[in-house]
């Protein structure tokens, strides 16, 4: 028995050829994780090219996880562990596994040709360039075929069982289970039987591989981790917005309708909706960005719990029918889900850069509300209160979800489903009150939503400026102000109806990190590190960006300094310099990739000194 | 005709389809005439008042829903086709009508009426073609004849105009037909048959813009040499026109032509009207009729019936409904690996 040695966490990198399967490799690790109880985070890294030219490092597709026995909420500054699968692979990767970190090698894919793809002048495991990591220099391909030869398979096919055997090795060295990925397999290849078997034997070869080979001395275990009670299951931040959709569809007691054109990251969204028919969900692949945007338009007209769904470049698309949304004043969610720009960008990589896009990108005095998940997991919560907001105030309300909650993981605690809220539907009929389509609630400013096929309420909408209460097209230029007044105060009034905001650690104090989205997990890990090391630093996360808490302004002046930290140049700091005439300071990167928690605490930090050095300049002028 | 739906009165007119709104066309327009045929047949249609649905983008055309007494949505360039879309794919049940223009469908807005036809989601599409942009003030439109001179192409159009109904034909459109603003009495049949058509239904109406493009349509609205330059097509009945009946179309090949009756031809050598060939050749070959070769084919030129978007849609919900039972949000919630944490 080889010797187990007891880690709180463990961050491991998985990386290889687009066509290696490394995002499979690492989700089934991921799902092995969440079954036997760690906190765990994922970020899966991959190119925009499907099939990149085998062996470049165009075509290196990265899977990062991190699970823990303690609470985490990010997959990791940096890799424990770096499973590289051929040169290219390690070349993109290893400048960010840890000094002394854990590299392991598939040394078949170090070919002179495999070395020549990947620019190497010399080869890594002859050179002294390795020397700073733990290197293991395995022949996967080799072990998986003499594990596989048996089977029948080319070997071509048996190559592409490589990434099994890399996973089974990976589930020895960290003590985990076969049966979640046995049981994966099964259910995948369930007519093909050849395949369980070949995938199974590389998995198991692997796993005995680390067992008997004389190359590990230990292995490690990560405990579970203390998670509140419940039920929990592993899940992405597209898989619980669709959920979190089609739970608002049910609570409001209305079918859910999905237009959607396909595009990165926002894809898997409509993939999850459309699975789901028996919901009654209609989901409607449109010709083009500006259709999706019409159909659920016309969808919301007709009465539906009306969704679409893109990223930024066809959010840009959808904006002219957004602000037809805005002026017929219909109930409807669009989603973005952020990637980098602009333009085409970088369409596989995260990026929070069109805040100011879907707040201002349109014509006119055009409010929306914009809320924003915060976690994986929190997608499924805050796309209902979306629909909450959309459904009780008659308007479109915009998703601002990014690539990284997107694709990223965790484990979801389950909601019971008592514990949903109830989203209120009323269709008036003309038994009520005199009907007039632009008539609104006293108290949220909503209009009625009267339906098709509702006899008596017969009336035309549209995206001439309308009359005040009736509706009826109308050019009077004060109409027109009070209208675009009315408008603006309905969106305003739902700052009355959002939690406070609320500051995490000191309520007063040096200095607030205020973020949003999907940067949570790192600025609230950073603030509290900051805060072990004695800062007096405390930590402010936005879900609501239109309109802000109403105490925002109110919690922003008890602090010394406000650093806004957002992957783009300083969106979220403008609308609050903006809005409160604060003096917000920007922390931001724009790199295609989420913050890790190093750089907010570095970064913190250096302003701080700054600050320091500021007030004492300050003072000796004085 | 469908069974009597309940509720509906018999004695139902045209007045019960016209809306509050003042009517704000030029005098003359021809938009007057579409708008009353239209209240008349919406009138005489199966369907309650209230399940009617009028959706338009943008031009004078776009403007009849203010005027409908139904449920309407005047929505932005180019996009009612996507709109109605949204509309029909939720709620099957409504009788969803899109009116547009030549500009609004066909310009800013062509790859949405290519995808409302190929799909044959049951849409009733009255395309007002007057090939000219009245609303914006008259600049040429994709059906504008080359070389024509208009405020944007003072030195004549160089684009080559769309041919509506082949486009309409190459979208593989179940029912596809042709009528005029000033044939009050074709224009309301057309309009009918549009109605009654289960599935995408296009209809260009050949309509007059008194201000921009007056007597556009002159060769085949002039009484005089109307039967001359027109071919109205029946269903069943052989190709023919003239003033004396005396002209036919016959297929020569792979192309048609036309033939004298008495010059070695009789009737029977004629092409006989058939809109409900399956394969939209024919129908293709005769939106190819121009003048001064052809007369211009007025009527319907393809209708044939083929499972709607819509339908299908439902279908595919019932279907999984069925096959899934209904969905429960406790088991989709647990479904996938999940673990207890106590």
């Amino acid at each position: 028995m080889k010797e187990l040695e007891e880690k709180e966490s463990v961050v491991i990198r998985f990386a290889g050829d687009s066509g290696d399967g490394m995002q499979l490799t690492g989700t089934q690790f991921t799902s092995t994780a969440a079954v036997i109880g760690n906190d765990l985070a994922t970020l899966p890294d991959y190119p925009a090219e499907i099939r990149a030219p085998a062996g470049s490092l165009a075509g290196v597709s990265g899977f990062q996880l991190n699970f823990s026995s303690k609470d985490i909420r990010t997959p990791g500054d940096a890799p424990d562990v770096l499973v590289a699968m051929n040169p290219a692979a390690l070349k993109a990767n290893i400048r960010d596994l840890k000094e002394g970190g854990m590299l392991i090698l598939n040394e078949d894919a170090f070919t002179p040709q495999g070395l020549k793809k990947a620019n190497y002048t010399s080869n890594p495991l002859e050179d002294d360039s390795l020397t700073k990591y733990e290197l293991y220099k395995l022949p996967i391909t080799t072990l998986t075929v003499n594990a596989l030869h048996d089977t029948g398979l080319t070997k071509k096919e048996i190559d592409r069982c490589k990434n099994f055997f890399a996973l089974g090795l990976m589930f020895w060295l960290y003590d985990r289970p076969l049966d979640v990925t046995i049981d994966w397999i099964s259910t995948k290849f369930k007519n093909k039987p050849v395949m369980i078997d070949a995938n199974v034997k590389a998995l198991k070869g692997g796993f005995h591989y680390g067992e008997t080979a004389e190359i590990f001395k230990r292995h490690y275990h990560v405990a579970k981790a203390k998670l509140p009670p419940g039920r929990y299951r592993n899940i992405t931040g597209n898989e619980a917005s669709a959920l979190g959709f089609i739970a608002a569809a049910e609570r409001a007691g209305k079918p859910l309708f999905y237009a959607s054109y396909p595009i990165t990251p926002a894809s898997d969204i409509l993939h999850e909706l459309s699975r789901h028919k028996n919901f009654g969900v209609r989901t409607f692949q449109a010709e083009d960005e500006i259709a999706a945007m019409g159909a659920a338009i016309g969808a919301s007209f007709a009465g539906a719990v009306s969704l679409t769904g893109s990223s930024g470049p066809g959010i840009a698309l959808k904006s002219e029918g957004m602000n037809l949304a805005v002026m017929t004043e219909l109930p409807m969610v669009i989603v973005d889900v952020q990637r980098g720009g602009p333009s085409t960008g970088l369409p596989t990589k995260t990026e929070q850069a069109d805040l100011l896009q879907v707040i201002f990108g349109r014509n006119s005095e055009s409010p929306l509300p914009v809320v924003a998940p915060s976690t994986p997991s929190d997608c499924f919560a805050m796309a209902i209160e979306a629909f909450r907001i959309a459904l009780k105030y008659m308007t479109p309300v915009i998703y601002l979800s990014d690539g990284y909650l997107g694709n990223g993981s965790e484990p979801w605690l389950l909601p019971s489903i008592d514990s949903l809220p109830n989203l209120e539907v009323r269709h008036p009929t003309a038994d009520g009150p005199k009907f007039y389509p632009y008539q609104r609630d006293p108290k949220t400013l909503a209009r009625p939503w009267a339906v098709p096929g509702t006899a008596g309420l017969e009336h035309r909408i549209g995206g001439l400026e309308k009359e005040n209460v009736t509706g009826n097209v109308s050019y009077d230029p004060k109409n027109h102000e009070l209208m675009c007044q009315l408008r603006a105060e309905k969106i305003a009034r739902i700052a009355d109806d959002i939690p406070e905001a609320k500051a995490v650690g000191c309520q007063r104090g040096d200095l607030l990190l205020v973020g949003w989205g999907g940067t949570f997990g790192a600025i609230s890990s950073a603030a509290e590190e900051l805060q072990r090391e004695g800062y007096s630093v405390a930590h402010l996360h936005l879900k609501h960006l239109n309109p802000f808490p109403r105490n925002l302004g109110e919690v922003l002046s008890r602090f010394e300094t406000v650093i806004a930290a957002e992957l783009n140049f300083g969106q979220l700091a403008f609308l609050l310099r903006g809005k409160y005439l604060f003096d917000v300071k920007s922390l931001s990167k724009v790199q295609g990739q989420p913050f890790t928690i190093a750089e907010i605490v570095q970064g913190v930090k250096r302003f701080l000194k700054t600050e320091e050095v500021r007030s004492w300049q300050k003072k000796s002028l004085a | 005709m469908a069974e009597k739906i309940a509720g509906l009165t018999a004695s139902r007119t045209r007045q019960d389809f016209v809306s509050s709104q003042d009517v704000r066309w030029c005098p003359g327009c021809g938009d007057y005439a579409i708008l009353s045929q239209v209240q008349k047949v919406l009138a005489e249609l199966n369907v309650p008042r209230e399940n009617y649905v009028f959706v338009s983008g943008i031009g004078c055309s776009s403007r009849l829903p203010y005027y409908v007494n139904t449920y309407g949505f005047h929505s932005i360039h180019g996009r009612a086709p996507a709109v109605a879309t949204g509309i029909k794919a939720y709620r099957p049940e409504l009788s969803v009508w899109v009116a547009t223009g030549d500009g609004d469908a066909l310009s800013i807005g062509g790859n949405h009426l290519f995808h409302a036809l190929r799909r044959n989601i049951d849409l009733k599409i009255l395309l007002f073609n007057n090939r000219i942009y009245g609303l914006t003030k008259g600049q040429y439109s994709p059906t504008s004849e080359f070389g024509k001179k208009t405020k944007s192409s003072p030195a004549g159009v160089i684009d080559y105009p769309v041919n509506t109904l082949s486009f309409a034909l190459g979208c593989e459109g179940t029912f596809v037909a042709r009528t005029i603003d000033s044939d009050t009495r074709h224009l309301g049949e057309m309009i009918k048959r549009v109605g009654e058509h289960k599935g995408a239904a296009f209809l260009e109406i050949y309509q007059n813009c008194v201000i921009f493009n007056d007597e556009a349509f002159k060769e085949v609205t002039d009484r005089a040499v109307r039967e001359e330059t027109t071919i109205l097509l029946e269903h069943g009945k052989p190709l023919i026109f003239g003033k004396n009946r005396e002209k036919g179309i016959r297929l020569n090949g792979l192309e048609l032509e036309v033939v004298t009756l008495g010059n070695g031809y009789t009737e029977k050598d004629l092409l006989v009207h058939d809109e409900k060939t399956a394969d939209p050749s024919y129908a293709f070959l005769l939106s190819r009729m121009e003048l001064p070769k052809f007369p211009i084919p007025i009527g319907v030129f393809r209708a044939v019936e083929r499972p709607s978007y819509d339908h299908l849609l439902e279908e595919q919900i019932r279907q999984s409904t069925k096959a899934m039972g209904k969905g429960s949000l406790e088991k989709l919630l647990n479904s996938g690996e999940t673990w207890t944490v106590t």
